[in-house]
C-alpha cells in the first residue's frame, strides 16, 4: 500500500462501473448521440483502466502510449460519427437508431 | 482519510455523476454536460495515477474538441435532438438485458481467476518522470513511431470523411443568363442567386 491509502483496485472497480454504465446506455438508448456519448464513456473507462495497470509498472509508459492511441481513435471516432449522424438526420428527419431501416426495406 | 483518499473520492464521484447524466438525460445538451463532468474526473484520476500529459491531453482533446463537436452537432439539430416520451417498456427491457449481460461476464470472471492472482493490488511508490511528457514521447517516437505515423493517417482520413459523409450531395443549380447585359451590370442582380427575379432600378420610374 502506498502513502495515499488507495489500491489499484479502487480505479480499476470505478473504471469497471463507468464502462458499464457505457454499454448499458448504448444498449438502451435509441436516441444516437446518446449512443455516441455513451461510446465515449466506455473509452474514458478503458483508458483509466490503461493508465492504472501502468502505473503498476514503474518505468514503463507502453500503457500511457497505448491510451493516446485510443484518444486519437476516439477523436476519429467521433468526428466520423456525428458526421453519419447528420447525413442521416438530412435523409430520414430523426436522430432515432429505430429509423435506421433503409436497408430493410 | 488521506488528502489522496479524498482526492480520489471527489473525482470518483465526478466521473459516476456525469456516467448517470449522461445516460439518463433525456436532452443531450445535458448528456454531454454530463461527459464533460466525467472526463475531467477521469483527468483528474489521470493525474493521481501519475499521468500528466495523458491528463493534459484528456483536457485539451476530449472537453476541448469532442464535447464541442457534440454541442455543435445538437445545436445544428435543434429541437429534433431531444427525445420525446418517457421511458418506456421497451427501454426497461433492454436495461434489465445488459445488467444481466454484465451479470454473466463479472460471475464468469470472478469463476475464473485463480485464487492466488485475486489479491488487492497495491500501488507501487512513484518514481520522477513517470508519465512527464518527456518519458512518454521518448516511448511514442522510438517504440510506438510506426502506430504514431499510422494514427495521423487515420485522423486524415477521418477528417476527409467526415467532410464527404456530412456535405452531403449538392446539385448543382443553372443560373440563368440575364439577357441585357448593361441590366445585369447597373441595378441588375449582383448574385446569381437573382437571376431569376424580375429587375427593379433604382425604386424610381
Amino acid at each position: 500500500m502506498n502513502q495515499l491509502g488507495l489500491l489499484a483496485d479502487h480505479y480499476l472497480l470505478l473504471a469497471t462501473s463507468i464502462f458499464a454504465i457505457g454499454a448499458i446506455g448504448f444498449l438502451t438508448r435509441r436516441n444516437l448521440l446518446a449512443q455516441l456519448m455513451s461510446i465515449e464513456l466506455m473509452l474514458n473507462a478503458t483508458n483509466l483502466t490503461f493508465v492504472t495497470f501502468n502505473r503498476l509498472h514503474v518505468g514503463n509508459m507502453n500503457g500511457q502510449v497505448f491510451a493516446f492511441f485510443v484518444i486519437a481513435i476516439a477523436a476519429a471516432e467521433v468526428a466520423v460519427g456525428l458526421a453519419i449522424v447528420l447525413g442521416f438526420f438530412r435523409l430520414r428527419n430523426s436522430v432515432h437508431s429505430d429509423d435506421a431501416d433503409t436497408l430493410r426495406h | 482519510m488521506t488528502i489522496g483518499g479524498l482526492y480520489f473520492i471527489c473525482c470518483a464521484i465526478l466521473a459516476l455523476s456525469g456516467a448517470f447524466i449522461t445516460v439518463l438525460a433525456r436532452n443531450p445538451i445535458r448528456g454531454a454536460m454530463g461527459l464533460l463532468t466525467t472526463i475531467v474526473g477521469i483527468a483528474g484520476l489521470f493525474l493521481q495515477l501519475e499521468a500528466q500529459f495523458l491528463a493534459a491531453i484528456q483536457i485539451i482533446v476530449y472537453a476541448g474538441a469532442v464535447v464541442v463537436l457534440f454541442v455543435f452537432v445538437i445545436l445544428l439539430l435543434g429541437a429534433d435532438a431531444v427525445d420525446g416520451g418517457g421511458i418506456g417498456k421497451a427501454q426497461i427491457a433492454r436495461a434489465i438485458g445488459g445488467f444481466g449481460m454484465l451479470a454473466a461476464v463479472a460471475t464468469a470472471t470472478f469463476l475464473l481467476v485463480p485464487e492466488e492472482m485475486a489479491k488487492p493490488l497495491a500501488l507501487p511508490p512513484s518514481v520522477l518522470g513517470h508519465g512527464s511528457v518527456a518519458s512518454v514521447g521518448k516511448q511514442l517516437f522510438t517504440v510506438a513511431v510506426v502506430p504514431f505515423e499510422l494514427a495521423t493517417a487515420l485522423l486524415i482520413v477521418a477528417v476527409v470523411g467526415a467532410i464527404a459523409v456530412a456535405r452531403g450531395r449538392h446539385s448543382k443549380k443553372v443560373v440563368p443568363l440575364v439577357a441585357n447585359a448593361s441590366n445585369r451590370m447597373f441595378g441588375g442582380p449582383v448574385h446569381p442567386r437573382d437571376a431569376g427575379r424580375p429587375i427593379v432600378s433604382g425604386g424610381k420610374q
